[in-house]
């Protein structure tokens, strides 16, 4: 699904130029669930906003489903964005006066999915994250672990082929760590590609694979036995 | 463009702000009251002057004789001379494009003595030997009876045609006027019509007037074939200010006069008159234009300013639609239609108290009674139209410089911010 070689990043500050990721080689199969993790300025961050196209990388090369994500102008890099990937912030990220349902519909409106569709498609995912009654409230009048969950229904609106999460529960008390958790394991449970940074290694034990990133490089890439959050719920 | 969805998030905006949006949309509002108001009193100046002129064919010149300045082909200068009826063929034969050449004899005139008497009374008027066509010249209403015809100049028929004044000053009211004759010296004419003329400022003057038949007039005065002055219009598509140098031209040639004799024939050229009044006019409504666009651009630039402070507002928000894979130009397109809405809505609020201000003072005009040259101030449906333009054209100025802006910031950055 993500094929990465010799990926390089680096940020010019003033002069000093800072040189975040050296050469980052990894793949990852269809159905997996990755935990990137890493201290803060390790590069995950930086990884996940270029897999997210929302960054470019230096050098190095980057296919995703089979598509080389090069030379992207920002319209290409949208429709690219849309089209493949499925974002979940740590912040959330909805936008506050459209209701859940709205939210929910967004990506599919960038696809110009006709508006009846969208919102059939819209109640289908918020009744997956379990919210179909509150599809009409703002999000101010959700709880962050409900927003979470409207953010998750949001990313697989659109059915990408790769789910990226930055953070998912960084925001979030363990409890509804383990609820966010529970439904993005069901979630991968149906076949669906997710990547996850954390620097939580109870998060990190949870998915399939954990990537350890240090200053830039992978330190250590091992398929793990996954804890199911389940029975912490 | 026509998306419930877009429209909902415009409407959504705009409102989430009611106060600053009232605040902005002022600025464009008042910039085109101002621009409607400034228009409306540029046309009732205008409306005012052009009722001065009345509907005389402005595209018209007045020529007639004066006394010869320089000797040419051994006659000596100081000479005095008359057109002749035959110019008018010769006019007519060599100068294209001519629509009306009246000749025309004149007797009375300021300052005369009685002229005309019938009966027992007499006045003073001024008496005219025209063709028809001179109605066509100087507008007049007949109010009973005829005007004079081609039959009638065709067979010097004594016939006349009065003013209401004339009427007035020889007859008793509710007299019977048409078939009645009136001596005008010492030559008996009956009266076939009267007239009226719309009062052009001149006061009873104009209503004063006897028009007869020009031949007849010839006749009855002993004029030959004199002509005293020509009215001479011109087709609507060419000048007479054009026209008129090969006109006198082709006079000073018939009348044996030095081609360079400025003074000989004198004229009046209406039509340049009426230019230098219309071209004020033009003025006029540039600099309406000029003024209320400028004041319309402090507005626009109170629009373009609030656009800016909304998407820094928004910067996060559009960040996240461009994560979910919004292309640019949506986001470009959703800023400059939320602008071009808020200077058309708000341009619209403007042309209506700009309306509604033309309409109380017109309402005060009609109350207080007619002001001098100025009437019925009002603006035109085209000057709407315009107004509408510059709305649409200013939406879109004001928000480009913020769509650009917005379109700039890369979603990664949008991201971060707080």
């Amino acid at each position: 699904m993500i094929q990465i070689k010799d990926l390089h990043k680096s940020y010019k500050m003033g002069k000093n130029s800072l040189h975040v990721l050296k050469g980052i080689n990894f793949n990852v199969e269809e159905g997996e669930l990755v935990a990137i993790m890493g201290s803060s300025g390790s590069g995950k961050s930086t990884l996940l906003n270029i897999l997210g196209m929302l960054d470019s990388s230096d050098s190095g090369e980057y296919i995703l489903d089979n598509v080389p994500i090069k030379d992207l102008n920002e319209t290409k890099a949208a429709r690219y964005r849309n089209k493949f990937l499925g974002f979940v912030f740590q912040s959330f990220n909805l936008i506050n006066y459209k209701s859940a349902a709205e939210n929910v519909a967004l990506p599919l409106y960038y696809q110009k999915v006709p508006r009846k569709e969208r919102q059939e498609k819209a109640l289908k995912y918020l009744e997956q994250v379990g919210l179909k009654e509150w599809a009409g409230h703002l999000p101010s009048e959700l709880s962050g672990g409900q927003k979470q969950r409207v953010a998750i229904a949001r990313a697989l609106a659109a059915e990408p082929k790769v789910l990226l999460a930055d953070e998912p529960t960084g925001a979030l008390d363990s409890k509804t760590s383990y609820e966010v958790m529970d439904l993005i394991q069901k979630i991968n449970d149906q076949g669906n590609t997710i990547l996850i940074v954390t620097h939580e290694p109870d998060i990190a034990d949870m998915c399939k694979r954990i990537v350890h990133l240090k200053d830039g490089v992978i330190i250590e890439d091992k398929k793990i036995e996954q804890v199911r959050a389940e029975q912490y719920v | 463009m026509f998306n419930r969805d877009r429209w909902k998030e415009i409407l959504e905006v705009l409102s989430s702000n009611v106060f600053r949006t009232l605040a902005t949309s002022f600025g464009v509002g008042w910039g085109i009251f101002i621009l409607i108001i400034l228009l409306a009193a540029g046309k009732g100046l205008e409306n005012g002057i052009r009722a001065d002129f009345g509907d005389i064919a402005t595209n018209t010149m007045f020529m007639w004789s004066r006394n010869t300045t320089m000797s040419y082909k051994g006659l000596p200068k100081g000479r005095r001379f008359s057109f002749k009826i035959e110019d008018v063929l010769a006019i007519n034969d060599n100068v294209p494009n001519l629509r009306f050449i009246s000749p025309r004899n004149q007797l009375g005139g300021f300052g005369s003595g009685n002229n005309v008497v019938r009966g027992l009374k007499t006045g003073a008027f001024n008496v005219y030997g025209d063709y028809p066509e001179i109605i066509r010249q100087e507008p007049m209403t007949i109010t009973s009876g005829r005007f004079v015809n081609h039959n009638d100049i065709q067979d010097k028929r004594k016939v006349a045609v009065i003013g209401v004044g004339v009427r007035n000053e020889l007859y008793d009211q509710g007299e019977t006027v048409l078939g009645t004759y009136i001596k005008i010296q010492g030559v008996n004419f009956m009266v076939v019509g009267t007239y009226q003329k719309k009062d052009d400022g001149g006061g009873e003057e104009g209503q004063k007037e006897i028009y007869v038949p020009f031949t007849a007039f010839s006749q009855a005065f002993n004029m030959g074939n004199d002509v005293g002055w020509m009215a001479i219009t011109a087709h609507d598509g060419s000048s007479i200010s054009n026209l008129k140098e090969k006109i006198v031209g082709v006079v000073k040639e018939k009348r044996k006069i030095h081609p360079d004799d400025k003074r000989a024939v004198g004229y009046f050229d209406l039509y340049e008159q009426f230019n230098r009044v219309e071209s004020l006019f033009g003025a006029l409504r540039w600099v309406a234009y000029f003024v209320g666009v400028l004041v319309l651009l402090s507005g626009i630039i109170g629009v373009s300013n609030i656009m800016l402070i909304v998407i820094k507002e928004r910067t996060k928000e559009i960040g996240i639609r461009r994560a979910l894979g919004e292309a640019p130009w949506s986001i470009k397109k959703q800023i400059l239609m939320e602008s071009i809405f808020l200077t058309i809505i708000s341009g619209m609020i403007g042309i209506v108290f700009g309306a509604a201000f033309i309409y109380g003072v017109n309402a005060v005009l009609d109350s207080v009674g007619p002001v001098d040259m100025f009437v019925n101030p009002s603006v035109s449906l085209g000057v709407v139209v315009s107004a509408l333009v510059i709305l649409i054209f200013s939406g879109l100025l004001a928000g480009f410089i913020p769509a650009q802006s917005a379109i700039k910031i890369r979603p990664i950055e949008a991201l971060r911010t707080e």
